[in-house]
C-alpha cells in the first residue's frame, strides 16, 4: 500500500523521465530534417531506437528508408553482373561491376603513378639547376610546372570548376532578368518569345558560335579560367539559364497580391519591394530554378566537353572511346558513375541551400 | 617477346604505367646528364604541341617521355586533338605551337585550300604506317576476284581491280559504296584515291564549287576521324577505310574488317607525317625552332636504333592512354615489323613503320611535290601549274635548312652520326617506279608525272559541274 506522497514522486520522476524523453525527441526530430537534408534520413530511426522509442515502428521507417534503397542497389548490380558478360561488343563484353571497381582503382593508381612523374620531374629540374648554377649560368635556371597527363581527378575538378563557372554566370543573368520579367508585363512580353526559341535549343549547336566568338574575343587569358574553360561555361550557361529565368518569372508573378497592396499603400521604393517582398515569397521557385538550371548545366558540360575536347569529364570519355583498348569500357563506365554521382552531390547542395534559404523546402 | 613484355602483358594496363613509369624515370634519370652543356638561347621554352591518336605520334612521345625536350631546355605539353581540322586550327590560331601533321596539311594551308595560313615543316615524321581495310562483307565479295599463292592465302599486292564486281553489285542493289578516309588533303585520300585508280575504280573529282570530291565517283569517299574508323565500318556507314595504324590492325582484332594493302605495298617507302609550325613562329623564334627539330631527330633516332630494338618500350609508352591509349598489342602488331590482314594471315613488312632509317626525317622537296601533283591530278588545285610552282611552293614549306642545322649542332654534341644525314643532296630523291602500278616519279616533273597517271586531271583540263573540260 503506497502513501500518496510515493505515488506522486513516482509519478513525479516518471513525468521528469517522459519530459527528458520528449525533449531528446524533440532534438532528433529537429535534427532529422537537417539530416534528411544531406540524405541521411535512415539515422532518425536509429536514433529514435537508442532514444527508447518502440523499436517495432521505427523498424518498419528503418526499412522503408535504408533496406529498400539498399535492396535496389543490390538488385541492380546482380542484374548488371549477370547481364553484361552477356553483351559482345567489338570491345570485348560490357564490363560487369568487379572489373568496374578495379578500374576505378586502376585510375587511382595511374593518378599516383602519375604524381611519382611529376616528383621525377622535378628532380630531373633540380638537377639540371644545380648543374647549370655550378656552370655559372644562373640565367639558365628554371622553374617549371610539370606538364603531364591530366589524371582522372583534375578532370573532375576541371568540370566542377566550369560548371560552377557556367552556372553562376547563369544565375547573375537570369535571376534579375526574371524578376524583371515577374514585376512588369511589358518586360515579359518582350522576351517571352526568345525565352520560348532559344530555350530548345542543344548545347551543341551553340558550341561551334561559341567557340569561335570566345577564340576572336577573349584574347588576354587569365590564369584559372582558360580559353576551353570559357568556352565550356558559356555554353552550360546558354542552356541552363532557361528554367532559373522561367521560374524566377513565375515565382515574381505570382506573389501574394495582398502583399504587393500593402507595399503600395507603404509606399515603399521598387528596391525595397523587390528585396522585402518579391525575393522573401519568390525564393521557394527561384530555388527549384536554380535546382533544375544546375542539373541541366552538369548534363550540357559533360557533352559540351566531349564535343569540343575541352578538358574534363566529358573529354575523359571521349578519349577512352578514341582510345579503344580492352579497358576503355569500364573507365567509360567509371566515369559515368562519376558524373551521376557528382551530379546527385551537387542537387543536394542547391536542396541544402534553398532549406537554408527559404521556409518552405517541400520538394 | 621480352620478357619484360610478357609481365606487362600479364598485368593490367594501369600498373603497366607504374611500371612503365618508373623505368622510363630510370632511363630518364640516366639520360639527364645532357651531353652540352650549352643550350641554345631559346625564346620560348612552354610550348604546346597537339597530336592525333595514331602510332605515327610516336617520335613526340619519345621526346617528351625520354627527356629530349628537357635536354634541350623545352618544357612540352603534348595535346590529343579530337581531328585533324581542329589540330590545323588549333596551330593557326596559336593554341598550339606546333603539331604532328599530315604531309597534306602545311601544302593546303600555305596555297589556300582550306584554311589559308602559311605553315612550314622543318622535320618529316616517318614513312609507310598506313593501310586499306574493307569491311568482312566486301572482303568475302573480293575474295573470288583475287589470286591464291600456292598456301591458298591471297596473293599481295591485292589490286583495287576486285573491288569493280563489288561496287558493281552495290551499284545493281542501289546502295552506294561508300568508304572512309580522315582528310582531304591527308595521305591516306591520295594513296585510297591512287590504289582505287590504279585498278580502275574511279574515286572522284575535287572542282572549286564542289569539294566532296565526289564527282564522277565509283567509290564515295569521306571523311572520318581515325580512331572512329573501326566504330564506323561496324556500323555500316562506310565499307572500307584509309588510316594510320593503330586502326587497321584493331579491326582484325575486333574481327569487323580485313586490311586489303598496306601504303608500303602500294609505294614503298613513302613520306607520310610531318611536324608543322607556323613561318610565322618559325621566323620569331628561330632557336626554340631548332631546339624542337633537334629533341625530334633523337627521338626518330631511337626509335630505328639497333635494328628497332627499342620498339617494344615505345609501344608501352604509346599504350598509355594519353597518348594513343590501344592496347598494346595492337599497336605492337605493326610497330614490331608485322602485319595482320586476315585473321592468321601475318606478314613480315619490317618496314612498316619507318622513322629514322633511310633519311626518312629529312624534308624533301620531292616528298611534297609529289602531293601537290596528287592536289592536282583529283581537282583540289583546279588549274594546270608551271613544274616551276610545285618547286616553289615544296621550297616554301619544307626547310631542310633548319634540319640540317639541327643535325649539325647533334653531330657536334656528339648524339648522332655523321653519316645518317644526306647533306648535300638537293632536296629531291631519285626517281622511283616502286609503285603498284609501277609508274615512275621524279619529283623535278610534275606534269609529266600527272600525264603518265591513269584517271586523273593532267594537262589543262578543268572540272566544271560534273565534266571535265579543256580549256
Amino acid at each position: 500500500m503506497t502513501t500518496a506522497s510515493e505515488f506522486d514522486a513516482a509519478t513525479d520522476d516518471a513525468a521528469v523521465r517522459e519530459a527528458k524523453k520528449e525533449a531528446r525527441f524533440a532534438a532528433i526530430t529537429k535534427a532529422g530534417g537537417y539530416l534528411n537534408i544531406l540524405g541521411l534520413g535512415w539515422l532518425v530511426p536509429i536514433l529514435k531506437i537508442a532514444a527508447g522509442d518502440s523499436p517495432k515502428y521505427q523498424m518498419r521507417e528503418l526499412w522503408q528508408l535504408l533496406v529498400v534503397p539498399l535492396i535496389g542497389i543490390g538488385l541492380f548490380l546482380a542484374a548488371w553482373a549477370t547481364l553484361a558478360p552477356q553483351v559482345q561488343t567489338s570491345l570485348g563484353a560490357i564490363p560487369g561491376p568487379a572489373q568496374v571497381w578495379d578500374e576505378a582503382v586502376g585510375l587511382h593508381e595511374s593518378y599516383l603513378a602519375q604524381k611519382e612523374r611529376a616528383a621525377a620531374f622535378y628532380e630531373r629540374q633540380e638537377a639540371r639547376n644545380a648543374e647549370l648554377i655550378a656552370a655559372g649560368r644562373e640565367d639558365r635556371v628554371r622553374e617549371r610546372q610539370y606538364t603531364g597527363q591530366a589524371t582522372y581527378y583534375d578532370q573532375i575538378f576541371t568540370s566542377l570548376w566550369t560548371v560552377t563557372v557556367g552556372f553562376l554566370l547563369a544565375t547573375v543573368i537570369a535571376v534579375p532578368l526574371g524578376i524583371a520579367s515577374g514585376l512588369s508585363r511589358t518586360v515579359n512580353g518582350a522576351i517571352n518569345p526568345l525565352i520560348q526559341i532559344f530555350k530548345p535549343v542543344s548545347p551543341l549547336a551553340w558550341l561551334p558560335i561559341v567557340t569561335m566568338v570566345v577564340s576572336a574575343t577573349y584574347i588576354n587569358v587569365v590564369e584559372p579560367l582558360p580559353k576551353s574553360l570559357v568556352i565550356s561555361a558559356i555554353t552550360v550557361t546558354l542552356c541552363s539559364l532557361w528554367p532559373t529565368l522561367i521560374n524566377t518569372a513565375l515565382g515574381v508573378s505570382s506573389v501574394d497580391k495582398d502583399l504587393m497592396n500593402v507595399g503600395r499603400v507603404l509606399q515603399l521604393p521598387t528596391w525595397k519591394t523587390v528585396t522585402k517582398l518579391v525575393l522573401p515569397s519568390a525564393l521557394p521557385l527561384i530555388f527549384t530554378g536554380l535546382r533544375l538550371s544546375l542539373g541541366v548545366g552538369w548534363m550540357v558540360l559533360i557533352a559540351a566537353e566531349m564535343l569540343s575536347q575541352n578538358p574534363g569529364l566529358g573529354k575523359f570519355v571521349w578519349d577512352e572511346f578514341q582510345n579503344g583498348s580492352s579497358s576503355s569500357l569500364a573507365k567509360i563506365i567509371v566515369a559515368v558513375l562519376t558524373i551521376g554521382i557528382i551530379g546527385f552531390l551537387l542537387d543536394r547542395v542547391m536542396y541544402a541551400l534553398q532549406a537554408a534559404f527559404t521556409f518552405s523546402s517541400q520538394r | 617477346m621480352s620478357p619484360l613484355n610478357l609481365a606487362w602483358q600479364a598485368t593490367r594496363s594501369t600498373s603497366r604505367a607504374v611500371a612503365f613509369a618508373s623505368l622510363i624515370g630510370a632511363s630518364a634519370i640516366a639520360l639527364t646528364a645532357p651531353a652540352q652543356a650549352e643550350f641554345l638561347d631559346l625564346e620560348i621554352e612552354d610550348l604546346t604541341f597537339g597530336f592525333i591518336k595514331l602510332t605515327d605520334m610516336a617520335p613526340l612521345a619519345v621526346a617528351y617521355e625520354l627527356g629530349y625536350f628537357e635536354d634541350e631546355g623545352l618544357f612540352v605539353t603534348l595535346e590529343a586533338q579530337a581531328n585533324w581540322k581542329v589540330l590545323l586550327d588549333g596551330v593557326i590560331d596559336g593554341r598550339l605551337q606546333g603539331a604532328h601533321m599530315l604531309a597534306g596539311q602545311p601544302l593546303a594551308a600555305t596555297i589556300g585550300y582550306g584554311t589559308e595560313a602559311h605553315i612550314i615543316t622543318p622535320f618529316s615524321m616517318d614513312l609507310n604506317g598506313n593501310g586499306i581495310t574493307v569491311s568482312n562483307e566486301v572482303w568475302d565479295l573480293m575474295r573470288p576476284h583475287i589470286p591464291s599463292m600456292d598456301d591458298g592465302r591471297p596473293q599481295h599486292p591485292i589490286s583495287a581491280e576486285a573491288l569493280l564486281p563489288v561496287i558493281e553489285q552495290f551499284r545493281d542493289e542501289g546502295r552506294p559504296f561508300n568508304m572512309g578516309m580522315v582528310f582531304p588533303v591527308s595521305t591516306h585520300n591520295y594513296e585510297l584515291r591512287y590504289w582505287l585508280a590504279a585498278g580502275g575504280v574511279h574515286p572522284g573529282y575535287y572542282s572549286p564549287e564542289d569539294v566532296t570530291g565526289q564527282i564522277q565517283a565509283d567509290a564515295f569517299l569521306s571523311v572520318t576521324p581515325p580512331p572512329q574508323m573501326p566504330a564506323t565500318l561496324e556500323a555500316g556507314t562506310i565499307y572500307g577505310y584509309a588510316v594510320g595504324e593503330p586502326w587497321n590492325q584493331q579491326a582484325v582484332f575486333r574481327g569487323i574488317g580485313v586490311p586489303v594493302i598496306t601504303d608500303y605495298q602500294l609505294w614503298k617507302n613513302n613520306p607520310e607525317k610531318v611536324f608543322g609550325i607556323t613561318a610565322e613562329f618559325a621566323e620569331e623564334n628561330p632557336n626554340t625552332t631548332l631546339a624542337i627539330t633537334k629533341a625530334l631527330i633523337r627521338a626518330a633516332q631511337w626509335l630505328d636504333e639497333n635494328d628497332n630494338a627499342n620498339r617494344e618500350e615505345a609501344v608501352a609508352m604509346l599504350s598509355m592512354p594519353q597518348y594513343v591509349g590501344a592496347d598494346e598489342e595492337v599497336i605492337a602488331a605493326s610497330m614490331t615489323g608485322t602485319f595482320e590482314f586476315e585473321k592468321g594471315d601475318v606478314r613480315e613488312i619490317p618496314d612498316f613503320n619507318v622513322f629514322f632509317r633511310y633519311y626518312a626525317t629529312y624534308p624533301y622537296y620531292s616528298d611534297a611535290v609529289w602531293y601537290l601533283t596528287q592536289m592536282r591530278r583529283w581537282g583540289q588545285i583546279a588549274e594546270q601549274m608551271p613544274d616551276s610552282w610545285y618547286d616553289e611552293v615544296a621550297r616554301s614549306v619544307y626547310r631542310p635548312d633548319i634540319y640540317l642545322e639541327a643535325a649539325r649542332m647533334l653531330v657536334d654534341e656528339g648524339l648522332v652520326s655523321e653519316e645518317d644525314f644526306p647533306w648535300d643532296t638537293d632536296g629531291y630523291r631519285e626517281p622511283t617506279d616502286e609503285f603498284i602500278d609501277g609508274i615512275t616519279y621524279d619529283g623535278r616533273q610534275p606534269n609529266a608525272y600527272l600525264e603518265a597517271l591513269p584517271i586523273g586531271l593532267r594537262d589543262d583540263e578543268r572540272v566544271v559541274g560534273a565534266d571535265v573540260v579543256t580549256n
